[in-house]
């Protein structure tokens, strides 16, 4: 057993928490919080260069043909800096469906694309409230055109195209789904953005209207591909999410040490030490639980959908956690806009939802137990 | 990253899974599978007798002590060696629970304080199971307060004076020998006037009084010194060194308790699978899913853990004061699917005869036992500490009797 | 409300129904009720009004209320109060509704700094300054917390020094709610930096538009400003204004304190009902939520809390109107609502499932009230006394257990490690 990453895999992160450092500190977070951007361009560039966009792409499409516990390593760096940049719609969902389900035409047409940073994408599946499922998806798609409303889509507003989740059929099963390709640019889709909790992520409206759309994947498969590319996406999160915990704890044990109070530094309370050692419970068992969702992805091995459920809500729990415990930790200073805090709780609270809720992934972990119990 | 064995270790993996399958005593299999926490019992036979058969048998095919080296019972084998072996032993581990603190603390102690001649002597016994040893630390007045203990030992020529007490001895009723902290010297700062020793438990003036716990079981003891004589040569470390000598024995111990904790969890979600309620399975309520889901997150999260653990132990990494979480994490979370469990059972809950309702009692069991989980072997709020300051690098509380000497330090009229 | 020995009842005494009548009938014919519909809905992080100015229309209310002898219920009423019986001020709270959502700005003038200037105050002073500020028409501040010291507020540094009969001020205060309107201010400050820190303390109250103080507003983590940093520099306040004996500041900021916290535990938000109602209505992918079980497991266990603390509030006005003076056991209110209203909205979130994201009030939930109140329960938590705090106050007043080991207690105030902060 070797529960670990690799040495390389390790230099790898380092070289990405050393790139972020330097290319993604908190100020250029902020400009993206504070509106003057809506998407971090440069950066998006420089993680093409640095080749983390195709970490996970096969060399035939123009990525670097790692794997995907390599894509782990990243995710947790991207978590950590908060990049505020369309890695999780792009890499996580709209990657893996092409990965997943594409023509070896859709494939070279986009994967090289994302691989270089020129194109953005996303997955156009939730139709207002609700969590995952094939009857909440209304969207019609017949003779190639796509008629109705997605939102909230995640980089909706800066995507160059999106996977769709489209009705094709009515005999309530999950075959009435299937999933298409949009090239955005291309007229039929408004996109309308929308307010959303955490600023550096954009979430936006789209409606479909009789947009132009191909097939991606066999007709009526489209659920099937669906829980596949959501399940490795919350691997994927989970690894930002806990990259995000860890950054939180770290940031509310250094206040600890420094904020002096009643003559000490408050780190040396109880009460505060106490609240620090169940942020760093919290991030360590959503740690574990990831390691095994990465082991799972990056062997296909049949565990992945229990695993990917464990990690997605064991590491939503921890960054909700740590999240806002750094702000108790910090006082009254952690809850101005100046400090960093509330963008780690913005992000925690933002990422808690956008793959479906905590609800949502407890019932699937219990039912995907149970399956396999029963086997 | 993968959970493959090595050649070598699926070779051993091989031997251990035959020799078990030659020699395990496979009348308590199903009895031991249902045993859990406050509830491992047998139905015809004494615990303790069957897990000395065990223990022996396994000695002697050189499956004891695997990690300790060959000279003083074990079998020199590597950390994953012993995790493999654990994973064959399955649950028949159950039956060493006598001998855990003898392997996890009082021989690692034994090995790094003792003379070659005792260890010699004495180890081989420990790690066959002919022997059991207990752990004298915690007393009255200093229980998560480990330095603050009051029994004395005064020297006597070549032999030591021991009079005191000490309390939540477990074992100490079935145990032969001891491993003992005492206060040589109550004129310096707590920590720094103490001095460990091993002790026969038979000796003239030890006494041990068991103490009925909470659950109504009694596995701890109250033990009583009076005038009881220790050579000088069954010192552990140097006069006044105690403290030290303790924290190897208490760094093992954390480590021990958490290698096999139970959290309750396969348990509730077997019994969740069963129960009828009035309107369908347990298992298909939400509100019993929701509870489900967040305990399996942890119960992985702890396993995976401990898998990141041994992974490091492979690469020859040390462990560190990471692994504390383990009981954190386990103590609360039995406590809390007891409580749920006797929630299912509706009013049924209060019951707790085997015969009496679904679970054959387990879990009232498990709510009784479960306290003691987040006291023993390091409180909760003391695993916290540990992990603030030695993990988080927080800083120690203020100690206002630290540089005090013993005797000055507020005691309450003790 | 009474426990009498007969038993216990909610009824309205003859006198308690006489009052509530008149306190209905005059509400019914003088509320402005053409807010009524969007202050119900206003929940924590989001009380607005659309094409109304709330300070003004608040200011309005409460100047209609002077008017009418309502404001200030519980207050003499030479000082612009009624002289009412406590549980009258809870009849009347009852019946305002919530129209009382419009007092939030009077609050710590009402709750803190009038109670204070009624303590330490001169009679002239007293009979000046309370008239107005029970009316609204003169807004008041609390210039306590420092950069340096938060939930440690006796570690203040703001520096007031003796010229003739004048005071000089110089520092920087933070945390100020309403310091941008407000009128007056009292402020704690340090006078003799060479004793123990609770002992070189001395209270103020002052002109808010006194040449050299500057208000500058801080943006919260939520995005909205509550609250200002203050900075004073060379300010003037005449000895006269001082309330209570020189270096006596710190027994004199108790008083303020206490009463901070019993008026910020009173009207706490807990988010339940907010959270009842969007449980009542939403419907789940299968069927209404308010049926499914996790829901109703969840809203239980809210509702208890909710409860819980409701009756609590009601012990504590029985014990009021038997003359007993509430304690620190009320400081539970606020510890258990500033977790209770996070957790609150970030299981509202959870039910909205990926739409719980948005924020925007015309594409997210009940025009985002749940995303509001998540981004404003963080600071609920810390401001009036942290959680930590909070619990600390419980554990020493209520229960009876030692106090922290306090390293700076007998150290002089300059003397005290500050990591290089001056």
């Amino acid at each position: 057993m070797n529960f670990d990453f690799s040495d390389e895999q390790k230099q790898m992160r380092d070289a990405a928490r050393k790139f972020l450092a330097e290319k993604c500190p908190p100020k250029a977070v902020r400009e993206v919080l504070d509106g003057k951007a809506t998407y971090d361009k440069a950066l998006w560039k420089g993680l093409a260069e640095m080749g983390f966009l195709g970490v996970a792409i096969p060399e035939e499409f123009g990525g670097a043909g790692a794997g995907h516990l390599e894509l782990c390593v990243i995710a947790e760096e991207m978590g950590r800096a908060l990049a505020p940049v369309p890695f999780s719609s792009t890499v996580y969902l709209a990657a893996e469906a092409l990965l997943l389900a594409g023509s070896d035409a859709q494939k070279q047409k986009w994967l090289p694309k994302i691989a270089s940073g020129d194109a953005i994408g996303t997955l156009a599946l939730f139709e207002g409230k609700g969590n995952p499922s094939p009857q909440a998806i209304k969207l019609s798609a017949a003779g190639g055109t796509l008629n109705g409303v997605k939102k909230p889509v995640p980089d909706g507003a800066i995507a160059d195209f999106a996977v769709v989740a489209a009705r094709t059929g009515s005999t309530g099963r999950d075959a009435d789904i299937s999933l298409f390709l949009v090239d955005l640019k291309a007229g039929g889709v408004e996109v309308r953005s929308l307010t959303n909790i955490d600023p550096t992520h954009g979430q936006a409206e789209l409606t479909f209207k009789n947009c132009k759309a191909e097939p991606l994947g066999a007709a009526g498969e489209g659920w099937g591909i669906l829980t596949q590319v959501l399940d490795r996406a919350a691997v994927l999160m989970a690894f930002e999410q806990v990259g995000g915990s860890d950054r939180a704890l770290e940031m509310g044990r250094d206040y600890a040490l420094d904020r002096i109070a009643f003559g000490r530094p408050i780190g040396s309370f109880q009460a505060v030490k106490h609240i620090l050692a169940d942020m760093y419970v919290s991030a360590t068992l959503a740690r574990s639980n990831c390691y095994y969702g990465a082991w799972a992805l990056s062997t296909n091995a049949s565990e992945l959908p229990e695993a990917a459920a464990a990690a997605r809500i064991s590491a939503t729990q921890a960054f909700q956690h740590c999240s806002k415990n750094n702000i108790q930790v910090h006082g009254g200073m952690g809850f101005t806009w100046e400090f960093d805090c509330h963008m780690y709780y913005r992000r925690a609270n933002a990422t808690a939802v956008t793959l479906g809720s905590l609800s949502y992934w407890e019932d699937q972990l219990i039912d995907r137990m149970r399956k396999k119990n029963a086997a | 990253m993968n959970f493959d064995d090595t050649p070598q270790e699926a070779e051993f993996r091989a031997t251990a899974r035959k020799w078990m399958e030659a020699n395990a005593p496979k009348k308590y299999e199903a009895e031991l599978s249902k045993s859990s926490l406050g509830r491992i019992r047998l139905e015809k036979e004494e615990i303790v007798d069957v897990g000395k058969a065990w223990q022996k048998k396994k000695a002697e095919g050189g499956w004891a002590c695997l990690h300790w080296p060959k000279e003083y019972g074990g079998r020199g084998a590597t950390p994953i060696e012993k995790v493999i072996w654990q994973q064959e032993e399955g649950v028949y581990g159950k039956l060493t629970q006598p001998f855990q603190i003898g392997e996890g603390m009082c021989g690692p102690t034994v090995m790094a304080f003792g003379s070659e001649e005792h260890k010699r002597h004495y180890l081989p016994k420990l790690a066959s199971g002919e022997h059991i040893w207990c752990q004298l630390f915690s007393e009255p007045a200093g229980g998560s307060d480990v330095a603050g203990l009051r029994t004395r030992a005064e020297k006597k020529g070549d032999d030591w004076i021991i009079n005191g007490q000490k309390i939540w001895t477990s074992g100490a009723h079935y145990s032969d020998y001891g491993l003992l902290i005492t206060r040589t010297d109550p004129n310096v700062p707590k920590h720094k006037g103490l001095t460990m020793f091993f002790l026969d438990m038979k000796s003239k003036g030890v006494e041990v009084r068991p103490i009925k716990q909470a659950n109504g079981m009694q596995e701890f003891n109250e033990v009583y010194f009076t005038d009881v004589v220790i050579p000088d040569s069954q010192r552990l470390g140097a006069v006044g060194d105690g403290w030290n000598v303790s924290l190897t024995t208490l760094m093992n111990e954390r480590m021990s308790i958490g290698s096999r904790l139970a959290t309750g969890f396969p348990e509730m979600f077997e019994f969740c699978s069963n129960l009828m309620t009035e309107d369908g399975l347990a298992i298909d309520d939400p509100a019993t899913r929701s509870k489900l889901a967040s305990w399996a997150v942890k119960a992985s999260g702890l396993k995976y853990t401990s898998y990141r653990a041994i992974s490091s132990l492979s690469k020859g990494e040390r462990p560190g004061p990471e692994n504390s979480i383990g009981k954190l994490v386990s103590g609360t979370m039995l406590q809390d699917i007891a409580t749920y469990a006797m929630d299912l059972e509706g009013a049924a809950g209060a019951l707790t005869g085997a015969d009496e309702e679904a679970a054959s009692g387990q879990f009232q069991q498990m709510l009784l036992s479960s306290p003691s989980m987040r006291i023993a072997g390091g409180t909760d709020e003391i695993l916290r500490n540990i992990i603030a300051e030695r993990v988080l690098g927080l800083p120690g509380d203020i100690r206002v009797d630290k540089d005090v000497p013993f005797n000055k330090i507020p005691t309450k009229g003790r | 409300m009474d426990l009498k020995d007969n038993g216990m009842n909610f009824d309205d005494t003859p006198q308690e129904a006489a009052f509530r009548a008149e306190a209905k009938a005059w509400i019914g014919a003088n509320a402005p009720k053409q807010y009524e519909e969007e202050l119900r809905k206003s929940s924590l992080g989001r009380t607005v009004l659309k094409g109304a100015n709330i300070l003004e229309v608040a200011k309005a209310w409460q100047k209609r209320k002077a008017d009418a002898g309502w404001a200030c219920l519980h207050w003499p009423k030479e000082y612009g109060g009624r002289g009412s019986s406590p549980i009258e001020r809870v009849i009347w709270q009852q019946e305002e509704g919530p129209f009382g959502k419009l007092s939030g700005m009077f609050i710590i003038g009402h709750g803190m700094c009038g109670p204070t200037m009624m303590a330490f105050a001169g009679e002239e002073e007293k009979r000046k300054y309370l008239p107005p500020l029970a009316s609204g028409e003169k807004v008041w501040c609390q210039l306590f917390s420092e950069p340096a010291g938060g939930s440690d507020v006796a570690g203040l540094r703001t520096r007031a020094e003796k010229k003739g009969d004048d005071w000089i001020i110089n520092g920087q205060k933070i945390w100020t709610s309403g310091a941008h309107y407000s009128d007056y201010g009292i402020l704690l400050t340090r006078t003799d930096p060479n004793v123990a820190k609770h002992k070189g303390l001395t209270m103020f109250f002052l002109d808010m538009k006194s040449p050299g103080v500057e208000v500058r507003p801080i943006k919260q983590a939520s995005g909205q400003s509550d609250f200002n940093e203050v900075y004073f520099t060379d300010v003037k306040i005449p000895d006269s204004q001082r309330l209570g004996a020189v270096n006596d500041g710190w027994n004199v900021s108790l008083t303020t304190l206490m009463n901070e916290r019993m008026s910020i535990g009173a009207g706490v938000s807990t988010g339940f009902p907010e959270l009842f109602d969007f449980c009542n209505s939403l419907m789940l992918d299968d069927g209404p939520a308010i049926e499914d079980r996790n829901v109703r497991s969840r809203l239980a266990n809210y509702a208890v809390k909710a409860s819980g603390l409701k009756y609590t509030s009601m012990r504590a006005i029985s014990a009021l109107s038997k003359g007993d003076r509430p304690g620190p056991e009320n400081s539970i209110g606020k510890l258990v609502a500033g977790s209770m209203v996070q957790e609150v909205a970030m299981y509202a979130l959870d039910l909205q499932g990926a739409a719980g994201v948005l924020s925007g009030p015309e594409d997210a939930e009940v025009a985002g009230k749940f995303q509001a109140m998540l981004l404003r329960a963080p600071g609920t938590r810390v401001e009036g006394g942290t959680d930590e705090i909070m619990r600390n106050i419980i554990a020493e007043r209520v229960l009876g257990l030692p106090g922290d080991i306090r390293v700076d207690k007998d150290v002089p105030f300059n003397k005290i490690p500050t990591k290089g902060r001056a």
